[in-house]
């Protein structure tokens, strides 16, 4: 059940004005957690594809890349060891920009990194403006801590399903578990229904 | 920021075993699936953070994934698949 109170102008109550998922804390940092050690992939090296499930897979190097239309957004970000970050600033192309023109029937989508990571989610959540690939953040070139050169940005889930060093998506007809997922995360994540752990 | 900064001491893992095996076990040596080193468990990189459900321990030679566990509702789940073998000492036999 999702219930969010708005409140009264300027109220600030315990849930930053219900913008705190439950279980959550809120942060000022931006704490730094991954799998594995930080990739550092040459911009030269990198590329970005669509994959799997797709009449023709496209991929984009690092110039085509950021030739393509970007936005900026504001969002809140939830990570599942429980810290929330509130107003985080990105620029990124939207996941809808990226999927323009491909034809596909599939529903799920593994997105891939550097450093063997992966995380599923359905195709719907990084569609209709609600994902990005992020290549900046709070106005600089997005660090290799935090998922630089480009990171998937997919707000409204867990942090962990926005994959850092994303490297391309795998579209998928059936739903597959992820790195986490596959060790008992929960396959959606979604923040408000506190969805850290498969069977919650 | 410095990677070490990131990754704890393998020992570390040590609470999160006893919770599945008895014996201590930073001192059983495993051997990678990747790159076929041997080394002892406590000596591996473990990457976990505080509050982290998941921790996946590395290997100290090629940073191949050896294993993951993840603790959370009500469970610990242990993935041992970057591991050839896992060797656990004997206990002694009491006199
Ligand atoms: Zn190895």
């Amino acid at each position: 059940m999702r219930i969010i109170s708005r409140g009264f102008r300027g109220r600030r109550d315990r849930t930053e004005g219900g913008r705190l998922p439950p279980g959550q804390y809120l942060v000022r940092d931006f704490p730094v957690l991954s799998a594995g050690p930080t990739p550092r992939t040459k911009l030269t090296d990198w590329s970005f594809s669509i994959t799997g499930e797709v009449d023709e897979p496209k991929t984009w190097t690092w110039e085509q890349f950021r030739s393509l239309p970007t936005e900026t957004l504001t969002r809140d970000i939830h990570c599942v060891t429980k810290w929330s970050k509130l107003d985080t600033a990105w620029e990124g192309v939207s996941v809808d920009t990226l999927l323009e023109g491909v034809e596909t029937a599939a529903e799920y989508v593994m997105a891939f990194s550097d450093g063997d990571y992966t995380t599923n989610l359905p195709l719907e959540d990084l569609t209709g403006g609600r994902a990005w690939v992020a290549f900046a953040y709070d106005g600089a070139p997005l660090e290799p801590q935090h998922g630089g050169p480009a990171r998937l940005l997919v707000p409204h889930l867990y942090l962990w399903k926005s994959a850092k060093w994303v490297r391309g998506l795998r579209l998928m007809n059936d739903d597959e578990p992820g790195f986490w997922e596959t060790y008992g995360y929960h396959m959606y994540g979604d923040p408000w229904r506190e969805q850290r752990y498969s069977g919650d | 920021m410095d990677e070490t900064e990131l990754r704890l001491d393998g020992n570390a893992v040590a609470g999160i075993l006893q919770e599945m095996f008895v014996p201590e076990l930073t001192a059983a040596r495993g051997r990678c699936v990747g790159c076929g080193e041997v080394g002892e468990m406590g000596a591996q990189h473990l990457y976990m953070y505080p509050h982290a459900p998941g921790a996946v321990l590395r290997c100290r030679f090629c940073e191949g994934v050896l294993a993951v566990m993840v603790r959370g509702g009500g469970r610990v789940r242990m993935a041992l698949h970057g591991l050839v073998w896992l060797e656990v000492p004997q206990p002694a036999a009491p006199a």
